[in-house]
């Protein structure tokens, strides 16, 4: 007998938005600070430090992330370090999100003024605070349309996750679609989740680059 | 003392990859001495005084500002840019920072003052530059003038030996230049040791003790603003200065 979709598959979809939410912020957390590392070294003004993060980040913004997903998964299997997919694919997500975020933000450091940097030395401000004080503040107002937009596709890129078995809102989705032969209402919802995640944020997203875009008008 | 060397440049010569923008500069400022400094655009007026605060390295020559030679260290750079001021053509404010903190953050950070003692500082440096009423707002907030004022006020918290300024009122609408000039000159008056780069003739017959000509890296000519004016010794500096006086 197939179940008709009811309150348990509600649950169970429940449940894989849960695990999609929680990759999701634990990739966000560790991508936003060695996407930071990333940024700042990529712009220490120091050769060698800067091409090795710009191959850092060329190899993994130039190859798939399903790729990077195996490699973390399998890869890492094969020398002997048996990883739980959860924390394989976070630890996937975390340097993909490092490598992005740390590309948006050395694109906003970089936007912010030469002035105020120089201004902030002929104070005889140290590095430490240029950045804490002056660039970053700067850097991450100009930068937040972008990483804005980045969470959202994170948000939706968690499904390839399912990939190594790991069974978030997508995949919860497939399973109760294939029990439940009610392929429409189950990716309805699902589809509605995802919806209700992203939209928000993608709103919040446009009204920061419209309030931007106001304030370098003036 | 009013003849204790500030300021010793030496055979400088800095390039910027292969164009020479400094060739064989030699200048020495006295404390309190007021000394302006004019030139065509593009002739290295800028560079000169960026190198003072090591805001631009230079490949030759020697640099000594109040005892201490300027080298690669940062401990020489710290030192130096604890005594020289400056003051930019577009102000270069903190735009996400209210006036009153633009002006509290580097005695806090690079004096390690406390931020009450901070505080009470950057209040009598925006009174002096008669500005102390627009402490809580942010910059975009203010005029042009204003802006510059508080640049002016910033740079004045960090107690320094001398003040740089490049262009400070090129960027301003004619209206506001008087009010910046004023406090300029409130400055001079008050005994600073100020280089300031600017085309205000006006400026410099009043406060200069020196007006420096440049061109093409190199100093020309200097001398008392009197004579200067009056009687220029080079044929470079005549047309500079016909061209300077057609424009006002
Ligand atoms: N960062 C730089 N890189 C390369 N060339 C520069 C740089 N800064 C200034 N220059 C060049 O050096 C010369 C002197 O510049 P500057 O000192 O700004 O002149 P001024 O302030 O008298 O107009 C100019 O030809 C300018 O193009
Ligand atoms: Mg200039």
């Amino acid at each position: 007998m197939t179940p008709h979709f009811g309150l348990p598959e509600f649950g169970f979809l429940l449940r894989g938005l849960q695990w999609t939410v929680l990759l999701t912020l634990v990739a966000f957390a560790g991508g936003c600070t060695a996407g930071l590392a990333i940024a700042l070294l990529r712009t220490c003004g120091h050769k060698g430090v800067e091409w090795i993060t710009r191959i850092y980040i060329g190899v993994f913004q130039g190859t798939p992330l399903l790729l990077q997903l195996f490699v973390v998964y399998y890869g890492l299997a094969l020398t002997g370090l048996k990883l739980d997919a959860f924390v394989a694919v976070a630890i996937g997500f975390t340097v993909n999100a490092s490598a992005f975020l740390g590309e948006i933000w050395r694109g906003a450091i970089q936007a912010v003024p030469r002035g105020q940097t120089e201004a902030a030395m002929a104070l005889g401000l140290h590095y430490s605070s240029r950045m804490r004080d002056i660039v970053l503040p700067q850097a991450i107002r100009i930068s937040l349309p972008a990483t804005i937009g980045y969470l959202v596709q994170l948000i939706k890129g968690t499904s390839l996750a399912a990939i190594v078995g790991f069974i978030e809102l997508a995949r919860a989705g497939q399973i109760v679609s294939n029990q439940t032969f009610q392929p429409l209402l189950v990716f309805g919802v699902v589809g509605a989740m995802y919806f209700i995640l992203c939209w928000p944020l993608s709103w919040w997203g446009s009204r920061m680059e419209a309030r931007l875009a106001l304030a370098s008008q003036r | 003392m009013q003849d204790q060397i500030l300021i010793e440049m030496k055979g400088v010569q800095k390039w910027y990859g292969g164009y020479q923008a400094l060739r064989n500069v030699d200048l020495t400022v006295r404390k309190g001495e007021k000394i302006v400094v004019c030139g065509p655009s593009g002739s290295g007026k800028s560079t000169l005084i960026r190198c003072i605060n090591r805001l631009e390295a230079i490949q030759q020559g020697s640099i000594v500002v109040n005892g201490h030679r300027l080298d690669d260290s940062i401990k020489a750079i710290d030192v130096v840019r604890q005594d020289v001021g400056m003051v930019f053509q577009s102000f270069n404010l903190f735009p996400h920072m209210t006036v009153l903190q633009n002006c509290t953050l580097a005695p806090i950070r690079a004096r390690r003052v406390s931020k009450t003692e901070a505080e009470a500082i950057a209040r009598k440096y925006l009174e002096r530059v008669r500005i102390g009423d627009q402490a809580e707002k942010y910059p975009a907030q203010l005029s042009g003038g204003q802006q510059q004022r508080v640049a002016i006020a910033r740079a004045l918290c960090m107690q320094p030996k001398v003040m740089l300024f490049d262009e400070p009122t090129s960027a301003l609408d004619p209206e506001m230049v008087k009010e910046v000039l004023d406090t300029m000159i409130g400055l001079a008056n008050d005994g600073m040791t100020m280089i300031c780069v600017t085309h205000e003739m006006g400026f410099a017959r009043q406060v200069a003790d020196r007006v420096i000509f440049m061109a093409e890296g190199q100093i020309i000519e200097e001398g008392a603003p009197d004579a200067f004016f009056r009687n220029p010794k080079h044929a470079r500096t005549r047309q500079f200065l016909g061209e300077i006086l057609a424009h006002h």
